[in-house]
């Protein structure tokens, strides 16, 4: 600890605004964009890339799975719901006697809720397909597979691109407590400056709005994927 | 072109797990190349089952069904529905396919090449009477009646011997339901297929079968012949009241004027008595003589001029056995 005298908090190469603790200055935005927000943001595209990537493909293969083996679609469905209700806060905590302050222990758990969002969608997309177009299918003659490929699940896109949104859009938002396990996304920044003895509020909304931007970038690339996959709806 | 394939039912008989009672009850009929047979009857005689087990959606328990002599269950079933075509009242489009891919469904899973599969789409879509353009449309954008159309095209893509046909206008307005029957049966004269079509409406059968089966409940053939025969000679009492009472007209209704021996049109003058087009049916002709109270009617040739009187004697000298 260095000697006794007050404590002056250190906002990087403090302007005028930031020693005045203004709600916010966007000199400072400029000047830590690329060594602050940057790579932080960068960090939590990442995270979240590879979270509900992860959620996803196990989602899809428990969720043909239980297409082709109804019975343990409940018991998938219910294990699912029970990850869900772990507080993140727990999960961190729990997985960092396993997997220590690693990407693992943050994208585990971020990986499970984008499971548990995206299991019943591609569940449910499934079964979208109405029983007279099966019918036709079957009756002209395809495969039990060419069915799946060629029928089914072309006509599930919709409602797994709707649970991809919402998986995306929550995971951006339960990335932020991914911080708690060390330098990593776009809440640390925030927890960074909270942690402040005069919290940096402009450090706060700065990587708080990106937040928003970063999730409301993935939904809108999410829509236009819906727009160009699904051009048989009206 | 593939021609027609025969068809034939050997006392098949099928019950399903947990009813009471057959749902086919030792079914035989024979069905001859290029024949359109209607199966007819109540809900519950088995009409769809028994349809069903021809591309063996649904299994039989006895007996065999056989396509040109050849067992059902000698291809696997995956082949033997490609060679089937299969049109229902739902019509069961693929929704996110186009029009062309709709149809070019079995071509695709039959291995033909591109160009083929693309005069193919063309030729059908002309065949059904939808326009070139419609084979980028997707099923979301037609009418009803312009999906069964697809729906028709679809089925026939193949080039199938054997079409089966569920209640295929079962679900469209009545103008249109009229409009795709006329259709249908001037196609069945130049695509020579063996159809199998199901409906619950006896008028409907009279009027496309060469041949029709009434099933009754449990699954029973109650008769099969030509409608003509089914109206002058019903089998039993439940045939009779399935038919109706008006058997007699209907039957008058399944022939035209200029195909019935007319007596000369001579004597009285042109206006003394009600005249029809020779294109009508004798019902028709019937409906005439009955509204103005006459005994006779004068049938007219397309360009108006007489051709030759059909009187009331002679309409009912047509029923006589």
């Amino acid at each position: 600890m260095s000697a006794a005298g007050p404590v002056i908090p250190s906002f990087g190469r403090g302007s005028a605004c930031v020693t005045g603790d203004h709600a916010f200055c966007w000199g400072w935005v400029r000047d830590h964009w690329g060594d602050t927000l940057e790579p932080h943001l960068v960090q939590h595209v990442e995270l979240t890339l590879v979270a509900v990537s992860a959620g996803f493909a196990i989602a899809f293969s428990l969720a043909l799975l239980a297409h082709r083996l109804p019975a343990i679609e409940h018991p998938i469905a219910i294990a699912a719901a029970l990850v869900y209700t772990v507080p993140s806060l727990v999960a961190f905590q729990i997985l960092v006697a396993f997997s220590g302050l690693s990407n693992a222990t943050v994208e585990i758990p971020l990986t499970g809720y984008s499971l548990v969002i995206l299991y019943p969608n591609v569940v449910a997309g499934l079964r979208a397909a109405p029983a007279e177009v099966l019918e036709a299918a079957r009756a002209m003659g395809l495969r039990r597979r060419q069915i799946l490929w060629r029928v089914e699940l072309p006509l599930a896109v919709p409602a797994i691109i709707g649970g991809l949104r919402v998986a995306v859009v929550s995971t951006v938002a339960i990335g932020t407590v991914a911080s708690l396990v060390g330098d990593r996304g776009l809440g640390y920044p925030i927890l960074y400056a909270l942690r402040l003895p005069t919290p940096f509020r402009t450090e706060i909304y700065a990587a708080g709005a990106l937040v928003v931007v970063l999730a409301l970038g993935f939904d809108l690339v999410l829509v236009g994927a819906r727009r160009a996959l699904v051009r048989w709806a009206r | 072109m593939a021609s027609a394939a025969s068809l034939v039912f050997d006392r098949v008989s099928k019950r399903y797990p947990g009813r009471d009672g057959h749902a086919i009850d030792e079914l035989s009929l024979a069905i001859p190349a290029g024949t359109f047979c209607v199966l007819v009857g109540p809900s519950g005689g088995g009409k769809t089952t028994a349809l069903k087990m021809v591309n063996r959606l649904v299994p039989f328990d006895a007996g065999d069904i056989r396509i040109d002599g050849r067992s059902v269950r000698d291809l696997p079933a995956v082949e033997l529905r490609r060679g089937i075509g299969y049109v229902i009242q739902q019509v069961g489009l693929f929704p996110h396919m186009t029009v062309g891919d709709n149809v070019a469904t079995v071509p695709r899973l039959l291995g033909w090449d591109r160009r083929r599969i693309a005069a193919r789409v063309a030729e059908l879509l002309e065949l059904v009477g939808l326009e070139p353009g419609d084979a980028r449309r997707y099923p979301a954008q037609l009418s009803g009646g312009q999906r069964q159309r697809v729906g028709l095209a679809r089925a026939l893509a193949g080039d199938p011997p054997l079409l089966l046909m569920d209640e295929p206008f079962g679900a469209l307005d009545p103008i249109t339901r009229a409009r795709l029957q006329h259709e249908l049966r001037r196609l069945h004269r130049e695509v020579a297929k063996t159809v199998i079509f199901v409906t619950h409406d006896v008028d409907e059968a009279i009027l496309m079968g060469d041949r029709i089966a009434i099933l009754r409940e449990g699954g029973k053939l109650a008769q099969y012949d030509t409608p003509d025969a089914i109206l002058a000679r019903p089998a039993d009492a439940f045939v009779e009241r399935f038919v109706g009472e008006d058997r007699a007209l209907r039957r008058l209704g399944l022939r035209r004027l200029r195909d019935v021996p007319l007596a000369e049109a001579r004597g009285p003058a042109p206006g003394s008595c009600p005249a029809i087009a020779a294109a009508a049916t004798v019902r028709n002709a019937v409906s005439v003589m009955v509204e103005a109270g006459a005994d006779r009617v004068l049938a007219l040739d397309d360009d108006g001029a007489p051709l030759g009187l059909l009187t009331l004697a002679q309409a009912t000298a047509l029923l006589a056995p």
